[in-house]
């Protein structure tokens, strides 16, 4: 098991560096970067100065070189709005974003897969078919306008949640949240809503999908004929299969909440990573840019990981095979 | 018809309601069956004895449903009793074995969470008793160390263990009666040899009745006590084993009999039954075999009832039943 | 246990006609393709299904700004606006039909060029094998590891605003999915008896790709399309939604929806809501045919 993830882990760093060759080459090769880096009201020879003094005349190895070597050390560049480290600005933010999308994942979670399990088991009743028609709606909802309407809907119209901003936030030994209290998840809540829903269509079908399926299957057949009773069949022989396919996806999905958040945040105006990458990327900002690529890439090189992990935890048949070398 | 039946079906009617119609998978069976007593359910793929064994068990999936007759088990009325009566006497009073063992365990449950369950669901006790009498039976099943394998996953064993392991579970409450569809079908030759053995035996000593569901008339040779034959949901012809091997009255129970290899002298053609079996959506008013037989007359177009012809001898067939002996 | 195999009478009719017959079946889905076609009608025929042509900016009438559904105005005073007029005057159901052709055109386009992109590269990876394969894989394996949106974000800021490289970017996107559903397709079909039989016949490689292996390949394509289709569709709402997609000249949905934002707060809800609502419907009719075509084209399920 040992060995497995050590050599995971050194993929992972294979991988990091074949898209920190292509990141860097993408941003920084196109255009001139002194132009990037630089205020664009400076004249050719403050750009000529800056250009000598960020060692931009050198050839594109050594800045490459130069790159790794500042991000060895925690410096992924400057950023030209802020006058700070890059990667200082995001992961200030970073809590900010992940407890919304695990706000939003939990709320998709605890609400999919019940009612996932409930169309799959009885399909032809009313309140499936509800359900159904419900996700598929959720499903094809473009997530922005969602927020919109959200906004309007219960800032606006009732005024019972606030449109936009953060709450109050808390420090927890050095972790700054907002959601554990209730002022700062009054605030939390429309734009969790609004990241959860098209994940919790994408969780009750996919729930109901494989209910459906393992139903027909001998070892539930086989449970009913031990005479155990149904909320045992359906709660720990159904569950715990149904459960491996689905945690995968719920794995892979929480990525795709991150990358989001990025439209939700700026239409709610939270403060986190992704409001601010829009931001930089209107600024031109390209060094936050930068940063915050370099750390979802490896977020999400790790979250894949995780899954694999899991995966192999939760499945027996998969154990075995993951401990040889 | 005696007072210590164990089991007594009365002229089950078991329906599929398809897009295309009702398909009649068990049509009108009757058979009963004495404490310690092995019946051999033989058919072809589509005669309906797994369905029937379903519906004994009271587990036939929708779209499928029992639409008549009775089941009398230990006195009481199965057909049309409460959920939770039937989940009571299931794994309890009447068990089952499946046929494909790969995928009748649960795969990411361990042996001892599966085998403990069994017994927990009908009984109160510790923990610590229940796993040993599964560890118990385990070993009368012929696997070694139960103890270490209690702690393993249905993929770790081979295909005739995980059936071994499907037996003891069936064993586990000590019921009185156990339904075994095709256990051996999915087997190796050497194994399936093994496990009839072991069940034999199992069953004999424990006085427990089983209904073995085959398509293949070797094994109930050597087991079962009597043989019940069924074609296109009936049964055709009912008897002692011996004797209704030894001289078979019904033409499908012939042609079954003279389409084994061992029947054939060596190289001589294999004999076929000709034609197919008739779809269950339309079955003929009469005879279901009389499309394919060689003794056809214009009295096999109205309905055929079963008759006793011999003592525990039931055929439905006009020509057995006229002539009272063999063909 | 399964229901008895039933002998069912075989009728006589060709693939296609099965497979609108068992599409017929569900009434949803057919709901889902009377609204896709209603969509694509007036997508095509928007400049004379639109009563007002909202980028002639002649016609518009800056003090009909921000009139609410079913209000009068225009020179004449006569001139019905269905949906009320947006900032600048603009009538909303005009702008819709408008917003909605491009929207559709950007969104088909770049599925259509992922399709066709993904499908010759899985086929051919699937044929040839070897590195090929194994790269290809690769490629599609790390990029399907990124959410779209991610990578569609990258893209733009790396090369800029425009309709070309909005199509480049949704391409992108959706390229890994055709590709790797048409290998594993392919993977299946190359195996099967019947290429056998045409490779024995001594059929020419060309041929039997192009003749045998494709259209096999095609059920699972098409169900992708629908998908990736949808989704390209709400991708590029979402960019234009954020400034970051097509160019105020080439309005779409979402650039509609963006600019209606601030009157949302104030109340005048039509300049967003109803664009969106348009949106959605695209979008859910793409997906009500797609649920029943996967269902209908699943080998598993299929008799």
């Amino acid at each position: 098991m040992l060995v497995y993830i050590l050599r995971r882990l050194s993929q992972t760093v294979v991988v990091m560096l074949v898209t920190s060759l292509l990141v860097f080459s993408a941003i920084f090769l196109v255009g001139d970067p002194v132009e990037l880096l630089v205020s664009p009201q400076a004249d050719q020879l403050e750009k000529d100065r800056a250009r000598t003094a960020l060692g931009l005349d050198q050839p594109m190895l050594v800045q490459y070189g130069r790159f790794l070597r500042n991000a060895a050390h925690g410096e992924l560049g400057v950023s030209f709005v802020h006058g700070r480290q890059a990667l200082e600005l995001i992961l200030e933010r970073m809590p900010a974003t992940l407890e919304l999308a695990l706000l939003a994942m939990l709320i998709a979670v605890a609400l999919g897969i019940p009612l996932g399990m409930y169309a799959g088991l009885k399909p032809d009743s009313l309140g499936a078919k509800a359900v159904m028609a419900v996700s598929i709606v959720g499903f094809s909802l473009p997530g922005f306008w969602v927020g919109l309407l959200l906004i309007m809907l219960f800032a606006v119209q009732l005024g019972w949640l606030p449109s936009t901003g953060r709450g109050p936030v808390v420090d927890y030994w050095g972790l700054k949240l907002s959601v554990l209290q209730w002022e700062g998840l009054r605030h939390a809540l429309l734009p969790a809503l609004n990241l959860a829903l098209f994940k919790l269509s994408l969780i009750i079908r996919l729930t109901r999908a494989q209910v459906r399926e393992n139903v027909l299957l001998d070892y539930i057949k086989f449970a009913r004929a031990k005479g155990l009773s149904r909320a045992r069949v359906l709660g720990v022989h159904l569950l715990k299969n149904i459960m491996i396919p689905l945690v995968t996806v719920i794995g892979l999905e929480f990525g795709s909440v991150i990358a989001f958040a990025v439209v939700t945040e700026s239409i709610f105006a939270w403060p986190g990573m992704g409001k601010l990458v829009v931001e930089s990327i209107f600024q031109l900002d390209r060094p936050v840019v930068v940063a915050y690529l370099m750390i979802t890439v490896l977020m999400f090189i790790l979250i894949n990981l995780a899954v694999d992990l899991l995966y192999s935890v939760l499945d027996p048949r998969m154990r075995l095979r993951a401990a040889q070398p | 018809m005696s007072a210590q039946a164990l089991l007594e079906v009365k002229d089950l009617v078991t329906e599929f309601a398809l897009r295309e119609g009702a398909a009649r998978a068990v049509n009108g069976v009757s058979f009963t069956l004495s404490q310690g007593e092995v019946l051999g359910l033989v058919g072809e793929s589509g005669s309906g004895k797994s369905v029937t064994g379903f519906s004994i068990m009271g587990l036939v999936d929708k779209p499928g449903r029992i639409t008549g007759g009775s089941v009398l088990f230990e006195g009481r009325e199965l057909v049309g009793a409460a959920p939770e009566a039937l989940r009571r006497l299931r794994g309890n009073r009447m068990a089952m074995i499946f046929q494909d063992p790969m995928m009748t365990l649960n795969p990411v449950l361990r042996i001892d969470t599966q085998m403990v369950e069994t017994i927990h669901a009908h009984e109160r006790v510790s923990a610590r008793a229940a796993r040993s009498r599964a560890a118990e039976v385990l070993t009368r099943v012929g696997i070694a160390s139960a103890e270490e394998r209690l702690l393993q996953y249905p993929h770790q064993f081979s295909g005739g263990m995980r059936q071994r392991v499907a037996i003891a579970i069936a064993l586990l409450n000590r019921p009185a009666l156990i339904i075994a569809d095709e256990p051996t079908t999915a087997l190796d030759v050497t194994v399936q040899g093994q496990i009839l053995y072991e069940m034999q035996k199992l069953v004999r000593e424990a006085g427990t009745s089983l209904i073995w569901i085959t398509h293949d008339l070797a094994v109930v040779a050597g087991l079962a006590d009597r043989v019940a034959v069924m074609y296109a949901g009936r049964i055709v012809e009912q008897g002692p084993v011996a004797a209704v091997l030894d001289a078979p009255m019904h033409p499908y129970t012939r042609g079954l009999l003279g389409s084994v290899p061992a029947a054939n002298a060596r190289g001589s053609r294999l004999r076929q039954i000709p034609g197919l079996t008739p779809s269950l959506l339309r079955l003929p008013p009469g005879c279901a075999f009389a499309g394919r037989c060689d003794a056809v007359s214009p009295q096999c177009a109205a309905p055929v009832a079963l008759r006793e012809v011999a003592p525990a001898r039931q055929v439905r067939c006009v020509h057995a039943i006229a002539s009272g002996v063999c063909l | 246990m399964s229901a008895p195999s039933v002998s069912v009478v075989p009728g006589d009719e060709t693939p296609w006609r099965r497979l609108a017959r068992r599409y017929a079946e569900s009434r949803l889905a057919l709901l889902g393709l009377a609204m896709l076609a209603a969509v694509l009608l007036l997508a095509l025929f928007a400049p004379w299904v639109a009563p007002q042509n909202p980028y002639d900016l002649g016609k518009l009438d800056i003090m009909d700004s921000r009139l609410p559904p079913g209000s009068l105005g225009g020179e004449a005073g006569d001139f019905r606006y269905l949906l009320g007029t947006d900032g600048q005057g603009r009538d909303m159901w005009s702008a819709i039909l408008y917003g909605l052709r491009v929207s559709l055109v950007v969104g088909v386009s770049s599925g259509v060029i992922a399709l066709g992109l993904g499908l010759s590269l899985g086929v051919l990876a699937a044929y040839l094998g070897g590195r090929f394969e194994q790269l290809l894989m690769r490629i599609v394996d790390i990029q399907l590891g990124f959410p779209s949106i991610l990578v569609a974000l990258v893209l733009i800021a790396t090369l800029g605003k425009g309709v070309d490289k909005v199509i480049f970017a949704l391409v992108t996107v959706q390229w890994a999915y055709y590709a790797r559903t048409a290998r594993s397709a392919a993977l299946v079909e190359r195996h099967k008896d019947y290429m056998e039989a045409a490779r024995g016949l001594g059929l020419s490689r060309p041929r039997m790709v192009l003749r045998h292996l494709l259209p096999n390949t095609l059920p699972p394509m098409i169900v992708v399309a629908t998908v990736q289709i949808a989704h390209a569709i709400s991708l590029e709402a979402t960019l234009s939604f954020l400034g970051l997609g097509l160019p105020a000249t080439e309005p779409s949905l979402g650039l509609l929806i963006a600019n209606g934002y601030e009157s949302l707060l104030s109340g005048k809800y039509w300049i967003s809501v109803y664009p969106g609502v348009a949106l959605l419907f695209t979008i859910l009719s793409i997906n009500l045919v797609g649920d029943q075509l996967r269902d209908v084209l699943n080998p598993r399920l299929a008799t």
